[in-house]
């Protein structure tokens, strides 16, 4: 805050004085305060966050191993493995592609479906509603937990189901080539009611003449949809896929429980391949660089979210 | 059908009707999610056998109240519990405290880079945890202080989760009158006594938002206790619910389920009483990205 012009203008200079230097005084006191308001947190990210990130850049060019404790400049040997040599890497990009792609319509889908449906407050819908959002409050292990059980090759629940209709269903988390889709599923079903809320909070301020209006002329679901819902609806559609998308990179729990990674890597996605190469295989330096790798991206998509977030202008102050 | 008085367009426009076939869809959409929470709740009380049972049972034969106490039996589970739950409580004060602070010096505080921090703070939002948990682990081996309880306490407080706690308090405190500290302020009162007798007073609603956030994040948190964490009496709930296998790595379900219930129970009771805080802290988190 600068001083205020109209105090200095209707007091003469020399009375003045003294009492701005007292002013300047007390602000200086003032922002002394503030740097120690935040000097917990900022020093915490200075530690905690900004160091590990420029330290994943360091290590990135060094041959590290976590057992042996050797460390050795390499210069960018990591990289060229990883980008011409590790046959698996490809493999994990693509994984990452595929989880990022399967996973984000079908969450935005329902969860726009789910708050549409949900929008107005009754009893009924206020009940639905707690439950969408159970799976958000509960810890990812528990939610695993009872989902490998339920995709378990003979007394799965899944199969069970299956069975009544004829149909002998693999053993799902085994498959390669069913996995990757459970983990999508189960992971929707554990966070879709986030988005849910998201877009119910912004159902909240539709204005609801336009909706009465084209009721009454005669516009059925489909029309309202396209017409009233999605127009209206279009920033945070957009906002909401960007962190869901981010959201989406960060699958390492569900990746490691559900799957570890298998079956004959299907699973192994960007995040779970730097814990992986870091804890398992103890490469530490070549972990840094796929954790650079992550961070790019990461970065790349906070960069989109935060221009999108300039042009809507969407919940700030 | 015999007349064209009934049709089916004016079958399902009836009130009772839609409101009924709405009711079933909803439902039926909201199995996927039922069936695991009444699964786990169900198979917590049977017995090991009857849980493969096909076709399934939808309630236990009998109430096996055994599978709880053989948790505590099997491991050290309520050393466990107890170290879920003194962790997830220093990490919520701790979060409050330096999240309040940091807020508050943000958003009404004037100081020169103030901005700028700002936003190079709340950079750590986007960082996924992959990124820096391996520079964080070597420095905190280099401190001695693997399979402590120390690591899973100042990360959640100093590390992403404390800076979107941060970013959640300021926001909170643009919205607070200014006029509530201008009179404080002139009667002579500093800025640690504004914050504390004026400040937190007032910011109720985002104290508990940021505590519901801080808890729930340290008490589901699973990467770091796996990482941090080797001895079994110092492990937190969602390592120790792991931990429930037989000689040959398989999971002894009934047990398990049992202590994931436990695990479970006293987040859900919390969430469906606070449900509206609860979802309000979450959708509040949710549009930062």
């Amino acid at each position: 805050m600068e001083t205020n012009p109209v105090l200095q203008n209707t007091f003469p200079a020399k009375i003045n004085k003294p009492a701005k230097q007292r002013r300047s005084r007390t602000k200086l006191i003032d922002a002394l305060w503030g740097y120690l308001f935040i000097a917990p947190q900022f020093i915490g990210f200075l530690v905690f966050v900004l160091g590990p990130t420029i330290a994943i850049f360091v290590y990135s060019f060094m041959e590290k191993n976590l057992l042996s404790g050797k460390t050795e400049f390499v210069g960018l040997n990591n990289y060229i493995t990883l980008f011409t040599k590790d046959a698996l890497f490809p493999k994990v990009l693509g994984n990452t592609l595929i989880f990022t792609a399967g996973l984000v319509p079908i969450n935005l889908i329902l969860a726009l479906v789910l708050a549409i449906l949900l929008a107005r407050s009754s009893f009924v819908n206020n009940f639905f509603r707690t439950v969408f959002f159970a799976p958000v409050v509960t810890s990812s292990v528990a939610w695993v937990i009872v989902w490998s059980f339920m995709l378990q090759g003979n007394s799965g629940t899944i199969n069970q189901v299956l069975q009544v209709f004829g149909i002998k269903g693999p053993n799902w988390l085994l498959d390669p080539g069913w996995a990757m889709f459970w983990v999508i599923i189960t992971r929707v079903l554990k966070n879709v009611g986030l988005n849910m809320v998201l877009f119910l909070a912004a159902l909240q301020d539709m204005p609801r003449e336009h909706l009465e209006a084209a009721k009454v002329d005669g516009a059925n679901t489909w029309n309202l949809f396209w017409n009233i819902y999605l127009p209206f609806l279009a920033p945070t559609i957009l906002l909401v896929t960007v962190i869901t998308v981010i959201g989406s990179l960060n699958v390492f729990d569900h990746i490691l429980l559900l799957t570890g990674g298998g079956p004959s890597n299907s699973t192994m996605v960007l995040s779970y391949y730097v814990y992986f190469t870091a804890f398992k295989v103890n490469e530490t330096g070549y972990a840094s660089a796929i954790a650079v790798v992550l961070f790019l991206i990461a970065l790349g998509l906070t960069t989109v979210q935060w221009s999108m977030r300039k042009k809507f202008s969407y919940n700030e102050n | 059908m015999k007349t064209n008085t009934f049709s089916l367009r004016s079958f399902f426009a009836n009130k009772t009707v839609s409101k009924i076939l709405f009711f079933v869809v909803l439902l039926i959409l909201a199995i996927p999610v039922l069936w695991p929470f009444w699964w786990m709740f169900t198979s917590a009380f049977k017995k090991l056998y009857e849980i493969f049972a096909y076709p399934p049972t939808i309630l236990p034969t009998t109430w096996n109240w055994s599978n709880f106490t053989q948790a505590f039996t099997y491991q050290p589970f309520a050393h466990q519990y107890f170290n879920s739950v003194y962790i997830a409580i220093l990490v919520t004060f701790g979060t409050l405290l330096f999240s309040s602070l940091a807020g508050y010096a943000f958003a009404r505080i004037p100081f020169k880079g103030s901005s700028i921090l700002f936003v190079v703070l709340l950079s750590a939002m986007m960082m996924p945890p992959e990124v820096t948990i391996l520079p964080n682990f070597l420095f905190m081996q280099k401190l001695n202080l693997i399979n402590t309880h120390v690591p899973l306490i100042l990360l959640p407080i100093l590390g992403s989760n404390g800076v979107m706690c941060t970013f959640m308090m300021r926001q909170f405190f643009l919205g607070l009158p200014k006029e509530l500290e201008e009179a404080a302020r002139l009667d002579g009162l500093d800025r640690p006594g504004i914050f504390w007798h004026i400040i937190i007073p007032n910011a109720k609603p985002a104290l508990s938002a940021v505590a519901i956030m801080a808890f729930l994040y340290s008490w589901n948190s699973f990467l770091e206790p796996l990482i941090y964490i080797n001895d079994l009496d110092k492990f937190t709930l969602p390592l120790a619910l792991r931990n429930f296998t037989d000689a040959y790595g398989q999971p002894l379900w009934n047990i398990q389920l049992a202590a994931t219930v436990m695990a479970v129970v006293p987040v859900l009771i919390f969430y469906v009483i606070c449900q509206k805080q609860v979802i309000e802290s979450f959708s509040f988190s949710g549009t930062k990205g």
